[in-house]
Protein backbone atom coordinates (compact mmCIF):
# COMPACT_ATOMS: atom_id res chain seq x y z
CA UNK A 1 0.00 0.00 0.00
CA UNK A 2 1.33 3.45 -0.88
CA UNK A 3 1.37 6.59 1.26
CA UNK A 4 -0.97 9.50 0.58
CA UNK A 5 1.73 11.91 -0.72
CA UNK A 6 2.41 9.64 -3.67
CA UNK A 7 -1.04 10.50 -5.05
CA UNK A 8 -1.33 13.94 -3.53
CA UNK A 9 1.67 15.45 -5.25
CA UNK A 10 0.16 14.86 -8.70
CA UNK A 11 -3.30 16.31 -7.95
CA UNK A 12 -2.93 19.48 -10.12
CA UNK A 13 -1.65 17.44 -13.07
CA UNK A 14 -4.14 14.60 -12.82
CA UNK A 15 -7.27 16.48 -11.74
CA UNK A 16 -6.85 19.61 -13.82
CA UNK A 17 -4.48 18.59 -16.64
CA UNK A 18 -1.77 21.04 -15.61
CA UNK A 19 1.28 20.52 -17.81
CA UNK A 20 4.15 22.74 -18.85
CA UNK A 21 4.99 25.14 -21.67
CA UNK A 22 8.44 26.16 -22.92
CA UNK A 23 8.28 29.91 -23.75
CA UNK A 24 11.37 29.69 -25.95
CA UNK A 25 10.31 26.78 -28.15
CA UNK A 26 6.57 27.39 -27.72
CA UNK A 27 6.17 23.66 -27.10
CA UNK A 28 3.58 22.24 -24.69
CA UNK A 29 4.20 19.22 -22.47
CA UNK A 30 1.79 16.89 -20.76
CA UNK A 31 2.62 15.02 -18.59
CA UNK A 32 4.67 17.99 -17.31
CA UNK A 33 8.42 18.12 -17.86
CA UNK A 34 10.95 20.10 -15.82
CA UNK A 35 13.40 20.31 -18.75
CA UNK A 36 12.36 21.02 -22.34
CA UNK A 37 13.79 18.16 -24.45
CA UNK A 38 13.98 20.54 -27.40
CA UNK A 39 16.14 23.44 -26.06
CA UNK A 40 17.04 21.52 -22.88
CA UNK A 41 17.70 24.31 -20.38
CA UNK A 42 17.64 27.51 -22.44
CA UNK A 43 14.35 28.71 -20.92
CA UNK A 44 12.40 28.26 -17.70
CA UNK A 45 9.30 26.11 -18.09
CA UNK A 46 5.94 27.57 -17.05
CA UNK A 47 2.77 25.76 -15.95
CA UNK A 48 -0.01 25.48 -18.48
CA UNK A 49 -3.54 24.20 -17.95
CA UNK A 50 -4.88 22.18 -20.89
CA UNK A 51 -8.62 22.16 -21.57
CA UNK A 52 -8.26 18.48 -22.51
CA UNK A 53 -9.89 18.37 -25.93
CA UNK A 54 -8.05 16.06 -28.25
CA UNK A 55 -8.01 13.29 -30.82
CA UNK A 56 -7.48 9.52 -30.51
CA UNK A 57 -4.13 8.62 -32.14
CA UNK A 58 -4.35 4.90 -31.42
CA UNK A 59 -6.20 2.70 -28.95
CA UNK A 60 -6.77 -0.77 -27.54
CA UNK A 61 -9.48 -2.51 -25.57
CA UNK A 62 -8.02 -4.28 -22.54
CA UNK A 63 -9.54 -7.66 -21.65
CA UNK A 64 -6.74 -8.89 -19.38
CA UNK A 65 -5.62 -6.29 -16.83
CA UNK A 66 -3.45 -6.16 -13.74
CA UNK A 67 -5.19 -6.95 -10.43
CA UNK A 68 -5.89 -3.24 -9.77
CA UNK A 69 -7.90 -2.82 -12.98
CA UNK A 70 -9.43 -6.30 -13.34
CA UNK A 71 -12.90 -5.17 -12.26
CA UNK A 72 -13.04 -2.59 -15.05
CA UNK A 73 -12.38 -4.95 -17.98
CA UNK A 74 -13.02 -4.63 -20.82
CA UNK A 75 -11.98 -0.97 -20.98
CA UNK A 76 -10.58 1.25 -23.73
CA UNK A 77 -7.14 2.79 -23.41
CA UNK A 78 -5.89 5.33 -25.94
CA UNK A 79 -3.05 7.64 -26.79
CA UNK A 80 -4.71 11.03 -27.16
CA UNK A 81 -3.19 14.04 -28.85
CA UNK A 82 -4.30 17.23 -27.11
CA UNK A 83 -5.11 20.17 -29.38
CA UNK A 84 -1.97 22.01 -28.17
CA UNK A 85 0.19 19.10 -29.40
CA UNK A 86 1.27 16.85 -26.53
CA UNK A 87 0.10 13.25 -26.30
CA UNK A 88 -0.96 11.31 -23.22
CA UNK A 89 -2.28 7.88 -22.27
CA UNK A 90 -5.79 7.66 -20.86
CA UNK A 91 -9.01 5.67 -20.74
CA UNK A 92 -11.83 6.50 -23.14
CA UNK A 93 -15.29 5.78 -21.76
CA UNK A 94 -17.37 4.29 -24.56
CA UNK A 95 -17.99 0.83 -25.99
CA UNK A 96 -15.20 -1.02 -27.84
CA UNK A 97 -17.27 -0.63 -31.01
CA UNK A 98 -17.52 3.15 -30.69
CA UNK A 99 -13.85 4.09 -30.31
CA UNK A 100 -11.84 4.73 -33.47
CA UNK A 101 -8.63 6.42 -34.63
CA UNK A 102 -9.31 10.12 -35.22
CA UNK A 103 -12.24 10.30 -32.79
CA UNK A 104 -12.58 13.61 -30.91
CA UNK A 105 -12.62 13.34 -27.12
CA UNK A 106 -12.99 15.62 -24.09
CA UNK A 107 -11.94 15.12 -20.46
CA UNK A 108 -14.06 13.75 -17.61
CA UNK A 109 -13.14 13.73 -13.90
CA UNK A 110 -13.40 10.16 -12.60
CA UNK A 111 -12.29 7.68 -9.97
CA UNK A 112 -9.29 5.92 -11.49
CA UNK A 113 -8.86 3.23 -8.89
CA UNK A 114 -8.02 2.42 -5.33
CA UNK A 115 -4.90 1.22 -3.61
CA UNK A 116 -6.02 -2.12 -2.17
CA UNK A 117 -9.05 -2.67 0.08
CA UNK A 118 -8.16 -0.06 2.69
CA UNK A 119 -5.88 2.25 0.71
CA UNK A 120 -6.57 5.63 -0.81
CA UNK A 121 -9.13 6.10 -3.60
CA UNK A 122 -7.50 8.06 -6.35
CA UNK A 123 -9.01 10.30 -8.96
CA UNK A 124 -7.95 11.78 -12.24
CA UNK A 125 -8.92 12.40 -15.83
CA UNK A 126 -10.52 9.94 -18.21
CA UNK A 127 -11.93 10.89 -21.61
CA UNK A 128 -15.35 10.65 -23.23
CA UNK A 129 -16.37 11.10 -26.87
CA UNK A 130 -16.84 14.81 -27.65
CA UNK A 131 -20.38 15.66 -28.74
CA UNK A 132 -21.18 15.13 -32.38
CA UNK A 133 -18.16 12.95 -33.01
CA UNK A 134 -19.84 9.54 -32.67
CA UNK B 1 39.90 -0.55 -27.59
CA UNK B 2 40.41 -4.30 -27.79
CA UNK B 3 38.38 -6.65 -29.95
CA UNK B 4 36.19 -8.97 -27.83
CA UNK B 5 34.99 -12.53 -28.52
CA UNK B 6 32.57 -14.97 -26.95
CA UNK B 7 34.56 -18.07 -25.94
CA UNK B 8 31.74 -20.07 -24.37
CA UNK B 9 27.99 -20.06 -23.90
CA UNK B 10 25.36 -21.88 -21.86
CA UNK B 11 21.62 -21.74 -21.38
CA UNK B 12 19.06 -23.56 -19.25
CA UNK B 13 15.91 -25.04 -20.69
CA UNK B 14 13.31 -22.24 -20.70
CA UNK B 15 9.89 -22.85 -19.21
CA UNK B 16 7.93 -23.11 -16.01
CA UNK B 17 10.72 -24.55 -13.89
CA UNK B 18 8.72 -25.23 -10.73
CA UNK B 19 11.43 -27.46 -9.22
CA UNK B 20 14.16 -24.85 -9.57
CA UNK B 21 14.87 -21.56 -7.81
CA UNK B 22 16.63 -18.51 -9.26
CA UNK B 23 19.84 -19.81 -7.66
CA UNK B 24 19.44 -23.27 -9.24
CA UNK B 25 18.97 -21.72 -12.70
CA UNK B 26 22.07 -19.55 -12.31
CA UNK B 27 24.25 -22.49 -11.25
CA UNK B 28 22.96 -24.65 -14.10
CA UNK B 29 23.70 -22.08 -16.79
CA UNK B 30 26.99 -20.95 -15.24
CA UNK B 31 28.45 -24.44 -15.20
CA UNK B 32 27.44 -24.99 -18.84
CA UNK B 33 29.00 -21.73 -19.99
CA UNK B 34 32.26 -22.23 -18.08
CA UNK B 35 32.63 -25.84 -19.29
CA UNK B 36 31.94 -24.69 -22.83
CA UNK B 37 34.58 -21.94 -22.50
CA UNK B 38 37.04 -24.26 -20.77
CA UNK B 39 37.94 -21.64 -18.14
CA UNK B 40 38.45 -21.98 -14.40
CA UNK B 41 37.23 -19.68 -11.62
CA UNK B 42 40.67 -18.17 -11.09
CA UNK B 43 40.67 -16.75 -14.62
CA UNK B 44 37.37 -14.89 -14.25
CA UNK B 45 37.79 -11.26 -13.30
CA UNK B 46 34.35 -9.84 -13.81
CA UNK B 47 30.69 -10.81 -13.76
CA UNK B 48 27.67 -8.93 -15.10
CA UNK B 49 24.17 -10.27 -14.61
CA UNK B 50 21.01 -8.99 -16.25
CA UNK B 51 18.00 -9.22 -13.98
CA UNK B 52 14.90 -7.10 -14.27
CA UNK B 53 13.00 -7.60 -11.06
CA UNK B 54 14.40 -10.05 -8.50
CA UNK B 55 12.75 -7.81 -5.93
CA UNK B 56 9.25 -8.36 -7.29
CA UNK B 57 9.59 -11.90 -8.63
CA UNK B 58 11.53 -13.59 -5.78
CA UNK B 59 11.84 -10.77 -3.22
CA UNK B 60 15.60 -10.76 -3.64
CA UNK B 61 17.76 -7.79 -4.59
CA UNK B 62 21.55 -7.62 -4.52
CA UNK B 63 21.59 -10.17 -7.35
CA UNK B 64 25.21 -9.34 -8.26
CA UNK B 65 26.63 -10.66 -5.01
CA UNK B 66 24.19 -13.57 -4.99
CA UNK B 67 25.26 -14.75 -8.44
CA UNK B 68 28.95 -14.48 -7.55
CA UNK B 69 28.26 -16.51 -4.42
CA UNK B 70 26.22 -19.21 -6.23
CA UNK B 71 28.90 -19.47 -8.90
CA UNK B 72 31.45 -20.34 -6.21
CA UNK B 73 33.42 -17.17 -6.86
CA UNK B 74 32.86 -15.40 -3.54
CA UNK B 75 36.20 -16.42 -2.00
CA UNK B 76 37.93 -15.00 -5.07
CA UNK B 77 35.98 -11.74 -4.53
CA UNK B 78 35.27 -11.44 -8.27
CA UNK B 79 33.51 -8.10 -8.91
CA UNK B 80 29.89 -8.84 -9.76
CA UNK B 81 27.38 -6.27 -11.02
CA UNK B 82 23.65 -6.56 -11.56
CA UNK B 83 22.44 -4.70 -14.65
CA UNK B 84 18.85 -3.56 -15.19
CA UNK B 85 17.09 -2.18 -18.26
CA UNK B 86 13.74 -4.00 -17.96
CA UNK B 87 13.48 -6.67 -20.70
CA UNK B 88 16.83 -5.47 -22.14
CA UNK B 89 18.71 -6.28 -18.92
CA UNK B 90 20.42 -9.29 -20.52
CA UNK B 91 21.51 -7.42 -23.63
CA UNK B 92 22.82 -4.63 -21.44
CA UNK B 93 24.76 -7.11 -19.25
CA UNK B 94 26.39 -8.42 -22.44
CA UNK B 95 27.24 -4.88 -23.45
CA UNK B 96 28.74 -4.07 -20.03
CA UNK B 97 30.87 -7.22 -20.26
CA UNK B 98 32.03 -6.28 -23.76
CA UNK B 99 32.94 -2.76 -22.59
CA UNK B 100 34.88 -4.14 -19.60
CA UNK B 101 36.99 -6.46 -21.77
CA UNK B 102 37.35 -3.96 -24.63
CA UNK B 103 38.63 -1.30 -22.25
CA UNK B 104 41.28 -3.60 -20.82
CA UNK B 105 39.93 -3.32 -17.28
CA UNK B 106 38.97 -7.01 -17.36
CA UNK B 107 40.13 -10.02 -19.33
CA UNK B 108 37.75 -12.93 -18.84
CA UNK B 109 34.21 -11.84 -18.02
CA UNK B 110 30.93 -13.70 -17.62
CA UNK B 111 27.85 -11.93 -18.95
CA UNK B 112 24.74 -13.67 -17.64
CA UNK B 113 21.03 -13.12 -17.36
CA UNK B 114 18.40 -14.70 -15.14
CA UNK B 115 14.74 -14.31 -14.30
CA UNK B 116 12.62 -16.54 -12.11
CA UNK B 117 9.06 -15.46 -12.88
CA UNK B 118 6.77 -18.29 -11.78
CA UNK B 119 7.21 -17.91 -8.01
CA UNK B 120 4.48 -15.23 -8.08
CA UNK B 121 0.93 -15.38 -9.43
CA UNK B 122 0.08 -14.08 -12.91
CA UNK B 123 -1.33 -10.75 -11.69
CA UNK B 124 1.79 -9.94 -9.68
CA UNK B 125 4.02 -10.90 -12.62
CA UNK B 126 1.98 -8.69 -14.98
CA UNK B 127 2.31 -5.76 -12.58
CA UNK B 128 6.06 -6.31 -12.17
CA UNK B 129 6.42 -6.29 -15.97
CA UNK B 130 4.26 -3.17 -16.23
CA UNK B 131 6.95 -1.40 -14.19
CA UNK B 132 8.98 -1.33 -17.43
CA UNK B 133 6.42 1.20 -18.69
CA UNK B 134 5.82 4.64 -17.16
CA UNK B 135 4.24 3.88 -13.79
CA UNK B 136 2.97 7.41 -13.14
CA UNK B 137 1.66 8.34 -16.59
CA UNK B 138 0.79 5.04 -18.30
CA UNK B 139 0.14 2.28 -15.74
CA UNK B 140 -1.63 4.66 -13.35
CA UNK B 141 -4.35 5.09 -15.97
CA UNK B 142 -4.73 1.35 -16.57
CA UNK B 143 -2.04 0.62 -19.17
CA UNK B 144 -0.64 -2.90 -19.27
CA UNK B 145 2.37 -4.01 -21.23
CA UNK B 146 0.36 -5.85 -23.92
CA UNK B 147 -1.85 -2.73 -24.17
CA UNK B 148 1.08 -0.55 -25.19
CA UNK B 149 2.16 -2.98 -27.92
CA UNK B 150 -1.48 -3.35 -28.95
CA UNK B 151 -1.60 0.41 -29.56
CA UNK B 152 1.54 0.14 -31.71
CA UNK B 153 -0.12 -2.72 -33.62
CA UNK B 154 -3.38 -0.81 -34.13
CA UNK B 155 -1.61 2.20 -35.64
CA UNK B 156 0.73 0.03 -37.77
CA UNK B 157 -2.30 -1.77 -39.21
CA UNK B 158 -4.16 1.51 -39.78
CA UNK B 159 -1.22 3.25 -41.44
CA UNK B 160 0.51 0.47 -43.41
CA UNK B 161 -2.24 -2.07 -44.03
CA UNK B 162 -0.58 -4.70 -41.87
CA UNK B 163 -3.21 -7.38 -41.25
CA UNK B 164 -4.25 -9.38 -38.20
CA UNK B 165 -3.09 -12.48 -40.13
CA UNK B 166 0.38 -10.93 -40.62
CA UNK B 167 0.75 -10.69 -36.85
CA UNK B 168 -0.32 -14.33 -36.52
CA UNK B 169 2.30 -15.38 -39.08
CA UNK B 170 5.03 -14.18 -36.70
CA UNK B 171 3.75 -16.53 -34.00
CA UNK B 172 3.35 -19.42 -36.47
CA UNK B 173 6.96 -19.03 -37.70
CA UNK B 174 8.44 -18.62 -34.23
CA UNK B 175 6.55 -21.60 -32.80
CA UNK B 176 7.80 -23.67 -35.75
CA UNK B 177 11.39 -22.60 -35.00
CA UNK B 178 10.87 -23.18 -31.28
CA UNK B 179 9.69 -26.73 -31.97
CA UNK B 180 13.20 -27.39 -33.38
CA UNK B 181 14.94 -25.94 -30.32
CA UNK B 182 15.42 -28.27 -27.32
CA UNK B 183 15.56 -25.39 -24.77
CA UNK B 184 12.35 -23.77 -26.06
CA UNK B 185 9.43 -23.35 -23.64
CA UNK B 186 6.91 -24.23 -26.34
CA UNK B 187 7.62 -27.30 -28.42
CA UNK B 188 4.29 -27.22 -30.26
CA UNK B 189 3.49 -25.60 -33.58
CA UNK B 190 0.51 -23.28 -33.99
CA UNK B 191 -1.62 -22.32 -36.99
CA UNK B 192 -2.90 -18.89 -38.05
CA UNK B 193 -6.41 -20.05 -37.10
CA UNK B 194 -5.28 -21.07 -33.65
CA UNK B 195 -3.67 -17.65 -33.05
CA UNK B 196 -6.76 -15.82 -34.34
CA UNK B 197 -9.03 -17.84 -32.08
CA UNK B 198 -6.96 -17.52 -28.91
CA UNK B 199 -8.45 -15.25 -26.20
CA UNK B 200 -8.15 -11.47 -26.56
CA UNK B 201 -5.62 -9.91 -24.18
CA UNK B 202 -5.58 -6.36 -25.46
CA UNK B 203 -7.29 -5.89 -28.81
CA UNK B 204 -5.91 -6.59 -31.44
CA UNK B 205 -3.37 -8.74 -29.55
CA UNK B 206 -4.41 -12.22 -28.41
CA UNK B 207 -2.80 -14.72 -26.06
CA UNK B 208 -0.78 -16.32 -28.87
CA UNK B 209 0.62 -12.92 -29.88
CA UNK B 210 2.29 -12.59 -26.47
CA UNK B 211 5.51 -14.05 -25.12
CA UNK B 212 4.94 -16.21 -22.04
CA UNK B 213 5.99 -15.96 -18.39
CA UNK B 214 9.22 -17.95 -18.24
CA UNK B 215 11.94 -19.12 -15.87
CA UNK B 216 15.42 -19.34 -17.30
CA UNK B 217 19.04 -18.27 -17.26
CA UNK B 218 21.81 -17.91 -19.83
CA UNK B 219 25.47 -17.00 -19.75
CA UNK B 220 28.30 -16.27 -22.17
CA UNK B 221 32.01 -15.96 -21.43
CA UNK B 222 33.95 -13.08 -23.00
CA UNK B 223 37.67 -12.69 -23.61
CA UNK B 224 39.95 -10.51 -25.74
CA UNK B 225 39.87 -11.82 -29.33
CA UNK B 226 43.66 -12.13 -29.42
CA UNK B 227 43.51 -14.62 -26.54
CA UNK B 228 40.27 -16.36 -27.50
CA UNK B 229 41.95 -19.20 -29.39
CA UNK B 230 43.64 -20.24 -26.14
CA UNK B 231 40.22 -21.34 -24.91
CA UNK B 232 38.28 -22.44 -27.97
CA UNK B 233 38.67 -23.34 -31.63
CA UNK B 234 35.50 -21.49 -32.52
CA UNK B 235 35.37 -18.05 -30.88
CA UNK B 236 32.57 -15.73 -31.97
CA UNK B 237 33.78 -12.19 -32.49
CA UNK B 238 31.70 -9.21 -31.35
CA UNK B 239 31.84 -6.80 -34.29
CA UNK B 240 29.65 -4.14 -32.68
CA UNK B 241 27.86 -3.33 -29.44
CA UNK B 242 25.43 -0.41 -29.50
CA UNK B 243 22.74 1.02 -27.27
CA UNK B 244 20.04 3.66 -27.67
CA UNK B 245 17.50 5.29 -25.35
CA UNK B 246 14.15 6.98 -25.88
CA UNK B 247 11.24 8.36 -23.86
CA UNK B 248 9.95 6.02 -21.17
CA UNK B 249 6.32 6.52 -22.20
CA UNK B 250 5.08 5.36 -25.60
CA UNK B 251 2.86 8.44 -26.04
CA UNK B 252 5.92 10.76 -26.11
CA UNK B 253 7.61 9.06 -29.08
CA UNK B 254 8.27 10.86 -32.36
CA UNK B 255 6.42 8.03 -34.12
CA UNK B 256 4.33 5.42 -32.27
CA UNK B 257 5.09 2.73 -34.89
CA UNK B 258 8.89 3.15 -34.81
CA UNK B 259 11.27 2.36 -31.95
CA UNK B 260 13.78 5.16 -32.53
CA UNK B 261 16.08 3.64 -29.89
CA UNK B 262 16.34 0.54 -32.13
CA UNK B 263 16.95 2.66 -35.22
CA UNK B 264 19.68 4.60 -33.41
CA UNK B 265 21.38 1.49 -31.95
CA UNK B 266 21.21 -0.38 -35.26
CA UNK B 267 22.71 2.49 -37.28
CA UNK B 268 25.52 2.84 -34.78
CA UNK B 269 26.15 -0.94 -34.75
CA UNK B 270 26.24 -1.22 -38.54
CA UNK B 271 28.62 1.71 -38.78
CA UNK B 272 30.86 0.21 -36.06
CA UNK B 273 30.91 -3.17 -37.84
CA UNK B 274 31.33 -1.60 -41.28
CA UNK B 275 28.40 -3.65 -42.56
CA UNK B 276 25.02 -3.12 -44.24
CA UNK B 277 21.80 -4.80 -43.07
CA UNK B 278 21.80 -7.00 -46.20
CA UNK B 279 25.14 -8.48 -45.15
CA UNK B 280 23.60 -10.00 -42.00
CA UNK B 281 22.73 -13.70 -42.37
CA UNK B 282 20.28 -14.01 -39.48
CA UNK B 283 18.95 -12.10 -36.48
CA UNK B 284 17.38 -12.65 -33.09
CA UNK B 285 14.98 -9.75 -32.49
CA UNK B 286 12.79 -8.67 -29.60
CA UNK B 287 9.39 -10.26 -30.29
CA UNK B 288 7.83 -9.89 -26.83
CA UNK B 289 4.68 -9.43 -28.92
CA UNK B 290 4.19 -10.40 -32.56
CA UNK B 291 3.97 -6.74 -33.62
CA UNK B 292 7.36 -6.23 -31.94
CA UNK B 293 9.05 -8.44 -34.53
CA UNK B 294 7.36 -6.68 -37.45
CA UNK B 295 8.45 -3.27 -36.15
CA UNK B 296 11.95 -4.56 -35.32
CA UNK B 297 12.75 -5.94 -38.78
CA UNK B 298 11.82 -2.50 -40.16
CA UNK B 299 13.70 -0.47 -37.54
CA UNK B 300 16.86 -2.59 -37.92
CA UNK B 301 16.93 -1.84 -41.65
CA UNK B 302 16.11 -5.31 -42.98
CA UNK B 303 12.86 -4.05 -44.55
CA UNK B 304 11.31 -0.65 -45.32
CA UNK B 305 8.98 0.97 -42.79
CA UNK B 306 5.55 -0.58 -43.16
CA UNK B 307 6.85 -3.58 -45.08
CA UNK B 308 7.44 -5.93 -42.13
CA UNK B 309 4.00 -7.53 -42.34
CA UNK B 310 4.37 -8.34 -46.04
CA UNK B 311 7.91 -9.70 -45.50
CA UNK B 312 6.64 -12.03 -42.81
CA UNK B 313 3.60 -13.12 -44.85
CA UNK B 314 5.85 -13.99 -47.82
CA UNK B 315 8.18 -16.12 -45.68
CA UNK B 316 11.23 -13.88 -46.09
CA UNK B 317 11.96 -14.15 -42.35
CA UNK B 318 11.63 -17.96 -42.11
CA UNK B 319 14.64 -20.29 -41.99
CA UNK B 320 15.63 -20.58 -45.65
CA UNK B 321 14.23 -17.10 -46.38
CA UNK B 322 16.05 -13.86 -47.17
CA UNK B 323 16.90 -13.13 -43.52
CA UNK B 324 15.88 -15.78 -40.97
CA UNK B 325 14.53 -14.07 -37.83
CA UNK B 326 14.31 -15.68 -34.40
CA UNK B 327 15.57 -19.15 -35.24
CA UNK B 328 15.51 -19.93 -31.49
CA UNK B 329 11.75 -19.47 -31.48
CA UNK B 330 12.20 -15.91 -30.25
CA UNK B 331 10.71 -14.57 -27.07
CA UNK B 332 7.36 -15.72 -28.38
CA UNK B 333 8.00 -19.49 -28.42
CA UNK B 334 11.39 -20.06 -26.78
CA UNK B 335 10.17 -18.00 -23.81
CA UNK B 336 10.99 -14.67 -22.22
CA UNK B 337 12.64 -14.80 -18.79
CA UNK B 338 13.09 -11.04 -19.06
CA UNK B 339 16.60 -10.64 -17.60
CA UNK B 340 17.93 -13.69 -19.47
CA UNK B 341 16.50 -12.98 -22.93
CA UNK B 342 19.31 -10.76 -24.23
CA UNK B 343 21.92 -13.35 -23.30
CA UNK B 344 19.85 -16.19 -24.74
CA UNK B 345 19.82 -14.31 -28.04
CA UNK B 346 23.64 -14.30 -27.96
CA UNK B 347 23.64 -18.00 -27.01
CA UNK B 348 21.49 -18.85 -30.04
CA UNK B 349 23.77 -16.77 -32.26
CA UNK B 350 26.85 -18.61 -30.95
CA UNK B 351 25.25 -21.96 -31.82
CA UNK B 352 24.22 -20.74 -35.28
CA UNK B 353 27.61 -19.23 -36.13
CA UNK B 354 29.40 -22.37 -34.94
CA UNK B 355 27.06 -24.51 -37.06
CA UNK B 356 25.69 -26.28 -33.97
CA UNK B 357 22.03 -25.28 -34.22
CA UNK B 358 20.78 -28.71 -35.33
CA UNK B 359 17.42 -28.84 -37.09
CA UNK B 360 17.11 -25.05 -37.17
CA UNK B 361 20.61 -24.37 -38.52
CA UNK B 362 20.88 -21.52 -41.04
CA UNK B 363 23.22 -22.85 -43.73
CA UNK B 364 26.46 -20.91 -44.07
CA UNK B 365 25.64 -18.44 -41.28
CA UNK B 366 28.59 -16.05 -40.86
CA UNK B 367 27.21 -12.78 -39.48
CA UNK B 368 24.40 -12.51 -36.93
CA UNK B 369 22.62 -9.66 -35.17
CA UNK B 370 20.88 -9.64 -31.79
CA UNK B 371 18.33 -6.99 -30.80
CA UNK B 372 17.02 -6.62 -27.25
CA UNK B 373 14.43 -4.02 -26.19
CA UNK B 374 13.62 -2.65 -22.74
CA UNK B 375 10.03 -1.61 -22.14
CA UNK B 376 8.36 -0.70 -25.40
CA UNK B 377 11.49 1.01 -26.68
CA UNK B 378 12.94 3.11 -23.85
CA UNK B 379 16.13 1.08 -24.29
CA UNK B 380 17.42 -0.89 -27.29
CA UNK B 381 20.61 -2.92 -27.48
CA UNK B 382 22.08 -4.25 -30.74
CA UNK B 383 25.05 -6.59 -31.09
CA UNK B 384 26.57 -7.82 -34.35
CA UNK B 385 28.81 -10.88 -34.24
CA UNK B 386 30.60 -13.18 -36.64
CA UNK B 387 32.54 -16.44 -36.71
Amino acid sequence: MSTVPRFWRHIPQRYNLVGTHCPKCDEYYYPPRAICPNCRRAAKMEDYRFDGKGTVVTFTTIYNATDDFKRQTPYNLAIIELDEGPRLTGQVICTPEEIEIGMRVKPAFRILGKDGERGIIYYGTKFVPAEGSV
Amino acid sequence: MRSVSIIGAGCTRFGERWDDSLRDLVVETGIRALEDANVSGEEIDGLYVGNMSGGRFVEQEHIGALICDCAGLSRLHVPSTRVEAACASGGLALRQGVLAVASGYSDVVIAAGVEKMTDVTGGVAADALAAAADREWECFFGATFPALYAMIARLHMHRYGTTREDLAEVAVKNHFNGSKNPISQYQMEVTVDKVLNSPLVSDPLRVLDCSPITDGASAVVLAPTEEAKKYTDSPIRILASAQGSDTLALHDRRDITTLDASVFAARRAFSMAGLEPKEVDLAEVHDAFTIGEIVAIEDLGFFDKGDGGRATREGLTAIGGEIPINTSGGLKACGHPVGATGIKQAYEMVLQLRGEAGKRQVEGAKVGLTHNVGGCGGTAIVHIMSR
